[in-house]
């Protein structure tokens, strides 16, 4: 039970931490003044999100472990994040594409992840629903502007969609963890709102005047640690100080 | 004050100095982050709720009170609680008109607040020249808690304080 619990935790948390750190790159390097800031934003939510998780995480643990630990000691194939969120940024399109893709499962996911039977991670679903609403509402409005903007916007985000489409899939894997915790009333049954997510994406896509790809594979992996080659990479940036200087604080 | 917070009279003027970091003009108390403060043998015990799950000013504001109870004579305890979660409902009247005064535009009802969000209604009112030609420029401010607003009148940008249900 409290192996799967702290892996469940995870699940939920490295999506965050991973999708953070990405938004986090935009730092100072985004398109525009206020997209830098809003995805900055975006990404200081997402970690602090991930905090109240991690530290949920290190006392299911024990022995010692800490929120830091979790964050940055793990190994490549430990961290149990979707493939969607450690896609690179390649360019605004693609960004947002990302970001939309996720913001819809995240928002979904948190909808039920309150009504959950363990109390901590209820309470920190309802505090990140309240900001995630906002990422979802910032996302929408993207997906809507480069679609129907103009022809290379179009163009681009339609590009994004069709190659990040591939992921989509994983959102809805469930894996032991989950599934012992659906059992104890705790997890969230992901196939009790994949037809809605499809829907709701379906639905900007369309007054975005985008198309639905029509991907007959998909990828799939990263909730059992198996990733992309991007990770690595961005391992390496997000656990630099804390190899190259251990147990360092500030 | 809402039914869950529980403070302790003589704590109230103490902590009312403690102001938030990124919006001085803000005590906490008008904040609406402390939820309890009871004292029990001779230790203040206090928990207070962040704005937004990152806001990277909560531990600044756990520092601040310690400071400000230990000039006062008192040892404490903070505890970080994240339910119920924080609403700009908790801001106090005084505190909303604190935020005006400084610039900022006190926040909305959920429902006007998406109108203007979404551009729908020209309700935000300048804090400069108190126009209501205005224009969202970002939903995202110089805080998380904040959105970027520009005048079409006087032409000055200027933050709203988000809705926050």
């Amino acid at each position: 039970m409290k192996e799967h619990l702290y892996k469940y935790i995870l699940g939920i948390a490295d999506n965050s931490l991973i999708l953070g750190q990405r938004l986090g790159e935009l730092c100072g390097h985004g398109p525009s003044l206020e997209i830098d800031i809003a995805c900055t934003n975006i990404s200081l939510d997402l970690f602090g999100q991930t905090r109240s998780y991690y530290q949920y995480a290190a006392k299911v643990k024990g022995e010692g472990a800490t929120e830091d630990d979790i964050a940055f000691l793990r190994r490549e194939r430990e961290y149990v994040n979707l493939l969607l969120v450690e896609q690179p940024n390649k360019n605004f399109a693609q960004t947002m594409a990302r970001q939309f893709l996720f913001d819809v499962y995240h928002f979904l996911l948190l909808q039920e992840l309150e009504k959950s039977r363990d109390l901590t991670l209820a309470a920190i679903a309802k505090k990140s629903i309240k900001e995630v609403s906002y990422h979802l509402r910032f996302s929408s409005d993207w997906i809507k502007r480069l679609g129907d903007g103009t022809e290379v916007s179009h163009q681009k985000i339609q590009e994004a969609i069709d190659a990040l489409w591939t992921y989509t899939d994983e959102l809805f894997h469930q894996t032991e963890a989950d599934k012992a915790m659906i059992a104890e009333g705790i997890g969230v049954d992901l196939t009790q709102f994949k037809d809605e997510y499809f829907e709701k994406v379906a639905a900007t896509l369309e007054e975005a005047t985008l198309k639905v790809p029509d991907t007959k594979w998909f990828q799939k992996g990263g909730k059992q640690g198996i990733h992309t080659e991007h990770l690595g990479y961005l391992l390496s940036d997000l656990q630099y100080m804390q190899r190259t200087y251990p147990n360092m604080e500030w | 004050m809402t039914i869950e917070q529980q403070i302790e009279k003589e704590l109230i003027p103490i902590l009312e100095q403690v102001s938030d970091p990124e919006i001085p003009v803000l005590s906490i108390m008008d904040m609406g982050v402390v939820r309890t403060a009871i004292i029990e043998n001779n230790k203040v015990k206090i928990q207070i709720t962040p704005t937004y799950s990152g806001c990277p000013a909560m531990d600044v504001i756990g520092d601040d009170i310690q400071k400000a109870l230990s000039d006062a004579g008192y040892q404490s305890e903070i505890e970080l609680i994240l339910a119920p979660a924080w609403t700009t409902d908790w801001i106090t009247p005084k505190g909303r008109k604190a935020l005006e005064d400084y610039g900022i535009a006190a926040p909305l009802d959920p429902i006007s607040d998406k109108a203007a969000l979404l551009e729908d209604q020209k309700i935000v009112k300048c804090t400069i020249c108190g126009s209501q030609n205005t224009k969202l420029v970002s939903q995202f401010g110089s805080t998380a808690c904040k959105a970027l607003f520009k005048c079409g009148d006087c032409q000055e940008p200027f933050d709203y304080f988000k809705c926050l249900k």
